[in-house]
């Protein structure tokens, strides 16, 4: 079965095993998420679900968005967002999606917002190494030579150069869900997530088969 | 730091520290897998460094055996970490006492702290 659901990165921290192994975990805020809407192939041509999370005030929002909460009969929650499911049939509107989707050594990609890192050189934006700092040279940290002579005459289009870093959905796949707490909506997943603390976060299981 | 993540560490760090600083002489007790058997290990030395808080928290033992430095980093919460025991305490007048390094025979000796 598909799992999925929203939530928020409240940090990291590190917690150890029965053997001694020491394991970093990034604590997420999973959930509980309401079903605000079931779409079928019959009515909108696939089939998904979307689901809302988080509590919001009313003046936050449009009226359009607002008659879509109504609609659902649930109270207006500050995200929302749509997972591609095979089996709409087994959701209905109004359905609360708790953390317990998941469990603990289960295998999941989680998505977020990378930190914006602003205009950036090359070095740090694509790994470019940098040349020596001594003996007279003066070429630090610049790209070097960016093509070729007469011809192309031009420099090849995507040509890694400076510019605006970070800030862009970001999926890591293949995390290990350590731990599970349903009652407090707590997810830990073994590794570092995209984004900074309280970004937002989607969580589904891998899309790569299990090995 | 949020609120739940601090919960989460306070399950992982250990309570039962005995008080140990910079200087003091330790013993650590720690549990060694080889193959399928357990046993415990003693290692005894001078406590050089203790940084981190929470579950990150760690020490650096340090011990000259048979003429070579040796130093070993524990950290406190860890379960391998079974037992730590001080068997003399130091005086420093640092946080680091990474000057020990340098130091052999009677120099690399930290003063002894009168319990009074």
């Amino acid at each position: 079965m598909m799992a999925a659901i929203i939530g928020r990165k409240l940090g990291m921290t590190r917690v150890f095993k029965e053997d001694g192994t020491a394991v970093p975990v990034t604590v997420i805020e999973a959930g509980p998420c309401v079903i605000t809407q079931v779409r079928t192939n019959e009515i909108d041509g696939y089939e998904a679900v979307q689901m809302g999370y988080g509590a919001t005030r009313k003046k936050a929002l449009t009226k359009p968005v607002l008659g879509q909460f109504a609609k659902a009969g649930v109270t207006p929650r500050r995200r929302l967002k749509e997972f591609r499911v095979d089996n709409p049939g087994d959701y209905e509107v109004g359905q609360e999606i708790k953390v317990d989707v998941f469990e603990e050594g289960q295998i999941v990609d989680v998505t977020g917002w990378s930190k914006g890192r602003g205009f950036q050189g090359v070095t740090k934006r694509h790994g470019m190494s940098t040349g020596r700092q001594t003996h007279g040279n003066r070429n630090h940290r610049k790209p070097g030579s960016i093509g070729q002579s007469a011809t192309p005459a031009r420099v090849w289009k995507g040509k890694k150069l400076p510019g605006r870093m970070g800030g862009g959905r970001v999926t890591i796949k293949d995390l290990s869900v350590v731990q599970v707490d349903s009652e407090t909506n707590t997810l830990l997943v073994r590794g570092a997530v995209p984004g900074a603390s309280n970004g937002y976060l989607l969580i589904t299981n891998a899309k790569r088969a299990a090995k | 730091m949020n609120d739940r993540v601090r919960e989460i560490e306070r399950g992982h760090t250990r309570e039962d520290v005995p008080e140990f600083a910079v200087s003091d002489t330790v013993r650590v007790h720690v549990r060694i897998r080889e193959g399928d058997k357990e046993r415990t290990q003693a290692f005894e030395g001078t406590v050089i460094a203790r940084q981190g808080t929470g579950p990150n928290e760690t020490f650096t033992v340090r011990r000259v055996a048979q003429g070579i430095g040796v130093e070993r980093v524990f950290p406190v919460s860890s379960p391998n970490v079974q037992q730590i025991v001080v068997t003399r305490h130091g005086k420093a007048r640092r946080a680091k006492l990474y000057y020990l390094r340098k130091r052999t025979g009677k120099a690399a000796k930290t003063k002894a702290r009168d319990l009074r």
